[in-house]
């Protein structure tokens, strides 16, 4: 019961701030803008596309082009929702008011969680079908093969991507350390080991790298990759749950 | 009722609070008095379960901070008034703290009526004055009409119109019977509020009296007087059984409101005085005197004139005076 009122809180809390509407509406508009360009362009391309290449082309996957930048929005909300507790000091006040810190947290990231579900299904199933309507010709569709599981799995990994950031800004509590690790991490350095022949290995272990693995339809040439779709995202799920076990210790053992 | 019990801090090898054992009980306002530094926001920290303590234990009603059940309905606490997201409501920060401890919603819109801010419970906090946030934090600690109340430094920043409303605020919960717990740095603050003291300084209890007890035992006043028939005065003084002592370039004091009976001794022996003066100590002068040794940060070069007194204990308390005058933000 004091969950529940606890959630309610958090519910009030989330939706009366304007960061929530920004940050969600930006990964939202970015996301489905950004893939609808790729997915115009691959169109345009596909003329003087190689027969390879054609082979190897995942329609579903380039209707999610978007995410890529629109997960970085999604950081920015999971980030805000946690560290804006502790630049505004409010950590005080919610922490008197709930002086059960684990009730407090696991309400905070079930509420935010839910939020970020919602939106991130919603923008999911929108990149695709729109994905899908300006490929045209070489689009697919949601009765295809695996099609389905890897829409359900975009929507997946943008609510993922927001948890494992709120986990780190309760390891970490200042928006601007978070941010500063969290957006170069996933922007460019997660980016740069995986593609990098000696660190693609570790790298592919990575939470987005292994978590975007369930967008894939069309499986790559030459894959040696040791994990299927739900495995990488079962790895991203382990990322999340260490993130959140961090954050956890670090706000039950310290001062507020 | 607020019980610590040997509550104590420390940051490494610094103490910040040592060994505190005092009661605040309900229907008086007990005023938390001690330097900036003194260990007062931490020890309220410490009450409100947000800082562990290194040892001891604080009850509240005799139970520990994490066991009260919606803890807001037994103790409401204003730390800082700045502590609210900018970008919510008065009406919604109010909102989400009664949610949380299932108050009805409805309190939200009398606590808000009762501090005054009903015209901008749907302004953002952001464009509150300092004076409108400390309103709001009040409305805050009144939301689950708890019986504890606990203000850090809360007349800090306001104008003379808000101090008197909150002075008046804290009394009148106390005579509601409640728990009233509040620190301040200024002694003539707590001389306007409060029932009973404690004093601390460097985390350790200095007094715990009530405020009359302290009034009695600190309002000291010394006739000052200046002659330049000292001798034949000091006869004249022992002839009437009065002592005198010597101060700085030949001033005698004496102890007590005597300046009267001094004036016609001196007339009756045709003694020619130069100077002949009652000097008060105030409260705040007790208070700086009392926590002159454990100030933590002393101004440093020459200390100014003492005023009166023994020239050790003077000279620490201008220094504490200066330090004290220094005041800023408590960390």
């Amino acid at each position: 019961m004091t969950v529940m009122r606890v959630a309610r809180s958090e519910w009030t809390k989330i939706r009366s701030v304007a960061s929530t509407a920004w940050t969600l509406s930006l990964a939202v508009v970015v996301t489905l803008a950004l893939g609808m360009l790729i997915s115009a362009l691959s169109r345009r391309e596909s003329g003087s596309m190689d027969p390879r290449a054609r082979l190897s082309f995942d329609p579903t996957l380039v209707a999610f082009a978007g995410m890529t930048l629109g997960q970085l929005a999604m950081i920015v909300f999971g980030v805000l929702v946690v560290s804006s507790e502790y630049s505004t000091g409010m950590i005080r006040t919610s922490l008197a008011a709930v002086p059960r810190r684990g009730v407090f947290l696991a309400s905070k990231i079930a509420v935010a969680t839910a939020l970020a579900l919602v939106v991130g299904m919603a923008t999911s199933f929108a990149a695709f079908f729109l994905g899908q309507a300006m490929l045209g010709p070489l689009g697919t569709s949601l009765g295809e093969p695996g099609v389905l599981r890897a829409v359900v799995g975009g929507g997946l990994y943008m609510t993922l991507i927001a948890v494992f950031s709120m986990g780190i800004a309760t390891m970490l509590r200042s928006p601007l350390l978070s941010l500063g690790i969290l957006m170069p991490f996933f922007f460019l350095i997660s980016n740069i080991l995986g593609n990098v022949s000696a660190t693609k290995k570790v790298g592919r272990f990575l939470p987005d790298q292994a978590g975007s693995r369930i967008m894939e339809v069309v499986p790559r040439a030459a894959d040696d990759t040791p994990y299927g779709p739900w495995g990488g995202l079962g790895i991203m799920v382990l990322w999340v749950v260490a993130a959140l076990a961090g954050g956890y210790a670090v706000l039950r053992r310290r001062d507020a | 009722m607020i019980e610590l019990s040997g509550l104590t801090k420390r940051y490494g090898e610094k103490v910040a609070v040592d060994d505190l054992t005092f009661t605040v009980r309900p229907g008086v306002v007990t005023g938390f008095l001690g330097p900036n530094g003194a260990g007062k926001s931490t020890t309220m920290r410490m009450i409100l379960g947000l800082d562990h303590p290194t040892a001891g234990d604080v009850r509240i009603d005799g139970r520990q901070y994490h066991e009260l059940p919606d803890p807001l309905t037994y103790i409401g606490a204003l730390l800082d008034a700045k502590a609210v997201h900018g970008g919510r409501t008065a009406r919604s920060h109010l909102l989400w703290l009664a949610q949380s401890n299932g108050i009805p919603a409805h309190r939200v819109d009398t606590v808000l009526e009762t501090v005054g801010l009903t015209a901008v419970a749907r302004k953002k906090a952001k464009g509150f004055s300092l004076g409108m946030s400390q309103r709001l934090g009040i409305a805050a600690t009144l939301l689950g009409d708890p019986r504890i109340l606990m203000f850090d430094e809360p007349v800090n920043g306001l104008d003379p119109e808000g101090i008197h409303w909150i002075r008046s605020l804290m009394k009148s919960l106390a005579a509601e019977g409640r728990t009233v717990f509040v620190s301040s740095h200024l002694m003539s603050e707590m001389a306007l509020t409060a029932d009973h003291l404690i004093v601390i300084g460097q985390g350790r209890l200095l007094a715990d009296t009530s405020m009359a007890d302290f009034v009695a035992d600190n309002a000291h006043a010394r006739v000052r007087i200046r002659t330049p028939d000292r001798e034949r005065l000091l006869d004249a003084l022992h002839g009437a059984g009065i002592t005198a002592q010597d101060a700085e370039d030949g001033v005698l004091e004496i102890e007590g409101d005597a300046a009267e009976r001094i004036g016609e001794l001196a007339a009756e022996h045709r003694i020619v005085l130069h100077e002949l003066s009652v000097r008060r100590s105030s409260l705040e002068e007790a208070f700086m005197r009392l926590t002159a040794g454990s100030v933590e940060y002393h101004a440093q070069g020459a200390p100014p004139a003492p005023p009166w007194g023994a020239e050790g204990a003077a000279a620490a308390f201008g220094a504490g005076k200066q330090a004290v005058a220094r005041t800023s933000a408590e960390g």
